[in-house]
């Protein structure tokens, strides 16, 4: 077998290939190292990190004026800022938006750029794919907000899209509507994004480690991306299904959702939740990987209980797709189902516990550090733990009967998605800032920042717990004003503002940072982890001068504790890596981008029901995957020792 | 032999051995499959669901399906998963012509399904009036069984550039559009033989294997029948040994992940044959 091991790696630059080799200007490989080509053609897991972030961070904003328009909808009762219409569209597509624009590529952000490196890995498994995955999140991105621009307006039957508002009947009953096709193809696309990305990722933390990188020394924000990676593959074909049903009862003519031909719209919603409780911990797992990598290093101490904080990752996963009906308490599946369901959401409960203990743990008896990652981390464990308790209270049927649509659900989600998710991602932000830009944010600014979206962010979604309880449910653009609602929709728009605030100052002192901020040395925060062994910050396209022999689960703390040692055996190391050709890295390539734009192409035609345009755009998709076989991996060597005496 | 060109642009230095020793392909073609049995379940879990939730215009399913054809078909498919297991092997060995064979004859054999597929809904919306729309089991059959005809679709096709593949010279000479014609020129024989094929098939049903039946289906598809043939001639031409290739043990990786995904489509179908032909009997 590692006679095959070998096949899918094809060295260029060997005498005897680099001779024969005669490449006709279709397969030319592109090698722009800087400007517009180098981003689009790149194969780089640092550089597609990056677009991702980019993107992310982009529609997070726009997730973010969403979010605002919906607020100020309903600062005061019987408001008319905007109609039911653009509400609609509003509290669609801000929950879509934040779900696959904004949290999972920005998960998707880092683990491109980290995991490798916490591997010892000089890129994914298939770098090419790679790219192609990152060009069709951004496709599936146009998709959906193309409604934006068109006459029937953006996505409006809510993220889930329950059946019947998706049905043609009634979606056209306002206008020839296209919205809801868009969102069809959009989520398939971001689908076929996800999967992809995933697959590669499942593949690099399996076979790409460092020799010595056993998988209970991977760091826990690998481990978590590998459980969000399957997650990802096991649970996105379950919507994909449901929207191609969908896309065949409003394109061919069927009739899976349509009640008046016998269809269950609650198939629908089976299948969905089939998807969409996994996607909840797709949205969490990679927060608390983040977490645990923060806890550690500013609590100077080793992550508390490491195998038992791994294996409940996995096991939040395994019993992710064991609740989803607790989503349809109210549908009367019956007592058996229901108790069932009951039982097992109160079941995950406990692994998610579990982790929190682990933290306290970590922080317990630590030479605590407070900067700007460790307060977002600190402030991820309390509002986590808060989106966690109103979490366990939904568990409950009955009382979930109650609070079903109501804005009590609206509190919890917020604040697990926020509190949890967007809290951990921030912080993420700011711990590995230094490594990925070599500059330092200002400790007054980041925490600044980190207060002003705290207080924001709870003055905004804590009243909702009481505006739920007294009965106001949610997706509702208008209120009377004898309710009882008045104060608290008030004060949650005033804290929507603040949060607001807090996120500009955030992105403010990001971009002030990445042009001014001060210069870091090198290992900013003195961490313990592989990524941060990199000889520069911002790490070298090859990311690892020699490729890491790992020791220890903490491996960087080894290397520094024990320098001598490593410094010859990485003398080692390097002559065998030169002495066998030197430095393998993956050549750039036009084909991931040209495939993704026959995709996006196609897709566009098939919503306006252009057919011919349709296939056209697979036939460009299909012309870059054979160019892409075609043109093969690739690939080429650098030599350090070349590169330094050209110094 | 070409497997000594094909492992001369091998890079011996760089033993790029995996974690686990999985090649990296194998691997991603497991995790992938993992994903698509998702895919199956939801389908085969929906045709079921709304089997056991039927509408009142639902037809006479055992009067609809012919189980002697779908068995037929069912068998086929299950020779073609021996055929590519064969052709892996050979791929292993080195041996390429063996190679191209077994890739030609899980080709052919897929054909035979996917005509099998293409007779079959022809024959139900056209005599039996089962369309997507006509009732709901008209949607969950052809929606899954559909679903089920594209990854075979895909799977002709891999195997198709896989076996155009395994003429890739050695020399490095130009070869890419020697590629597109080589493809084109197989989908077209392809289209136009299956065309002629099932026009013959119904002329027989028509008129019963007579020579009337023969000279319908010589009036009615003497284009295709001409297309077909010169297109066959042009297969064994371009088909033919003429120098050495690139192609032989180092590929033997990507001919077994292609073989992973057609025993994988082969298993789905066996489970959609009990459960959406077979069950139906009970």
């Amino acid at each position: 077998m590692s006679a095959h091991a070998k096949t899918d790696f094809v060295g260029h630059d060997t005498p005897a290939a680099a001779t024969t080799e005669k490449r006709s200007w279709l397969l030319t490989r592109p090698t722009a190292k800087t400007g517009i080509v180098s981003w689009l053609t790149t194969v780089d897991h640092k550089k597609i990190g990056m677009l991702y972030g980019m993107f992310a961070l982009f529609f997070f904003l726009v997730g973010g004026v969403e979010a605002l328009m919906i607020r100020v909808q309903l600062a005061v009762p019987n408001n008319t800022f905007i109609s039911h219409q653009v509400y609609n569209e509003m509290f669609t597509m801000h929950a879509t938006t934040m779900i696959f624009l904004a949290v999972m590529p920005l998960s998707a952000a880092f683990f491109n750029y980290m995991m490798p490196l916490q591997i010892g890995a000089r890129d994914v498994a298939f770098p090419r794919l790679n790219g192609f995955a990152f060009w069709v999140f951004l496709a599936g991105a146009i998709v959906l907000n193309i409604g934006w621009f068109v006459k029937s307006g953006a996505p409006d039957s809510g993220w889930f899209g329950y059946a019947p508002l998706t049905s043609k009947a009634f979606s056209n009953q306002f206008a020839h509507d296209m919205s809801t096709d868009l969102w069809v193809m959009g989520l398939q696309i971001l689908g076929v994004s996800s999967v992809v990305g995933s697959l590669n990722f499942i593949v690099t933390i399996i076979n790409m480690r460092a020799p010595g990188m056993t998988m209970m020394r991977l760091p826990v924000f690998t481990w978590m991306t590998l459980v969000t990676a399957f997650l990802i593959i096991l649970s996105f074909p379950a919507i994909t299904i449901a929207l191609v049903e969908l896309m065949m009862d409003r394109s061919f003519g069927t009739s899976f959702f349509d009640v008046s031909n016998g269809g269950l719209p609650i198939l629908w919603q089976h299948l969905f939740w089939i998807f969409g409780h996994p996607e909840v911990y797709i949205l969490i797992l990679p927060a608390m990987g983040i977490v645990s990598e923060i806890l550690p290093t500013f609590s100077r101490k080793p992550l508390f209980g490491y195998p038992i904080i791994v294996f409940s990752g996995a096991t939040i996963g395994f019993l992710g797709f064991g609740v989803w009906s607790h989503h349809m308490f109210t549908t009367g599946m019956g007592t058996v189902a229901t108790a069932a369901f009951s039982l097992m959401t109160m079941a995950i409960a406990v692994p998610t516990g579990v982790k929190m203990f682990n933290w306290i743990g970590t922080l317990w008896g630590g030479h605590l550090r407070m900067s700007t990652p460790m307060m977002f981390a600190l402030g991820f464990m309390w509002m986590f733990m808060m989106g966690g308790f109103s979490g366990v209270m939904h568990s409950a049927a009955p009382a979930d009967a109650q609070q079903q649509d109501s804005y009590f659900v609206v509190a919890h989600f917020h604040y697990v998605l926020i509190g949890g998710s967007i809290f951990a991602l921030l912080a993420g932000i700011h711990y590995w800032f230094p490594l990925i830009f070599g500059r330092k944010v200002s400790e007054f600014w980041g925490k600044l920042s980190f207060w002003v979206i705290f207080v924001g962010f709870n003055t905004t979604f804590f009243p909702m717990h009481f505006l739920g309880l007294n009965g106001m449910p949610r997706r509702t653009a208008v209120y009377d004003g004898n309710m009882g609602w008045n104060d608290a929709n008030l004060i949650a728009t005033i804290g929507a503002f603040i949060l607001g605030i807090g996120v500009a100052i955030y992105f403010g002192v990001m971009l002030y940072t990445y042009f001014k901020g001060e210069k870091t040395t090198h290992d900013q925060w003195d961490a313990r982890t592989l990524e941060w062994t990199v000889p520069s910050t911002p790490p070298p396209e090859h990311n690892f001068d020699v490729i890491p022999t790992v020791h220890a689960r903490d491996a960087f703390w080894y290397e520094k504790t024990h320098q001598e040692e490593i410094s010859k055996e990485k003398a080692e190391h390097a002559k065998a890596e030169q002495d066998h050709g030197g430095i393998h890295m993956p050549s750039q390539s036009w084909f991931p981008i040209v495939s993704a734009s026959g995709l996006l192409i196609g897709a566009i035609f098939f919503v306006n029901h252009i057919m011919a345009g349709a296939i056209a755009g697979g036939a460009i998709m299909f012309l870059g995957v054979y160019l892409w076989a075609a043109e093969g991996p690739g690939g080429y060597h650098i030599h350090l020792d070349d590169k330094n005496s050209k110094h | 032999m070409s497997t000594h060109a094909a492992t001369g642009a091998i890079d011996h230095h760089h033993d790029h051995t995996t974690t686990t020793g999985i090649p990296n392909k194998k691997l991603f073609m497991w995790a992938f499959l993992a994903s698509d049995c998702m895919f199956f379940g939801a389908l085969i879990s929906t045709h079921l669901i709304y089997r056991l939730h039927p509408t009142p215009n639902q037809p006479d399913i055992v009067g609809l399906f012919s189980l002697e054809l779908t068995s037929f078909s069912t068998f086929i498919l299950l020779m073609s998963s021996l055929l590519m297991a064969l052709a892996v092997n050979a791929c292993q060995k080195g041996s390429l012509h063996a190679t191209r064979k077994m890739l030609l004859g899980t080709i052919v054999f897929g054909l035979i399904f996917l005509t099998c597929q293409v007779y079959e809904f022809n024959h139900f919306v056209h005599e039996k009036g089962l369309t997507l729309s006509s009732s709901m089991f008209g949607s969950t059959f052809y929606t899954l069984t559909g679903t089920h005809g594209c990854h075979v679709a895909i799977g002709v096709l891999w195997l198709t550039l896989m076996y155009i593949r395994s003429f890739k010279p050695a020399d490095g000479s130009p070869w890419i559009l020697k590629s597109v014609v080589h493809l084109a020129v197989f989908a077209v024989t392809t289209v136009a033989f299956i065309k002629s094929l099932l026009s013959g098939v119904h002329a027989i049903h028509e008129f019963g294997a007579t020579s009337e039946a023969l000279s319908t289906l010589v009036h009615h598809e003497l284009p295709a029948l001409i297309v077909a043939a010169v297109g066959i001639a042009a297969l064994f031409f371009l088909g033919r040994d003429t120098k050495a290739v690139e192609f032989g043990e180092a590929n033997a990786i990507d001919v077994e992940s292609m073989g992973l995904y057609w025993h994988f489509v082969d298993i789905v179908w066996i489970v959609i044959f009990t459960a959406v032909y077979l069950l139906e009997y009970l």
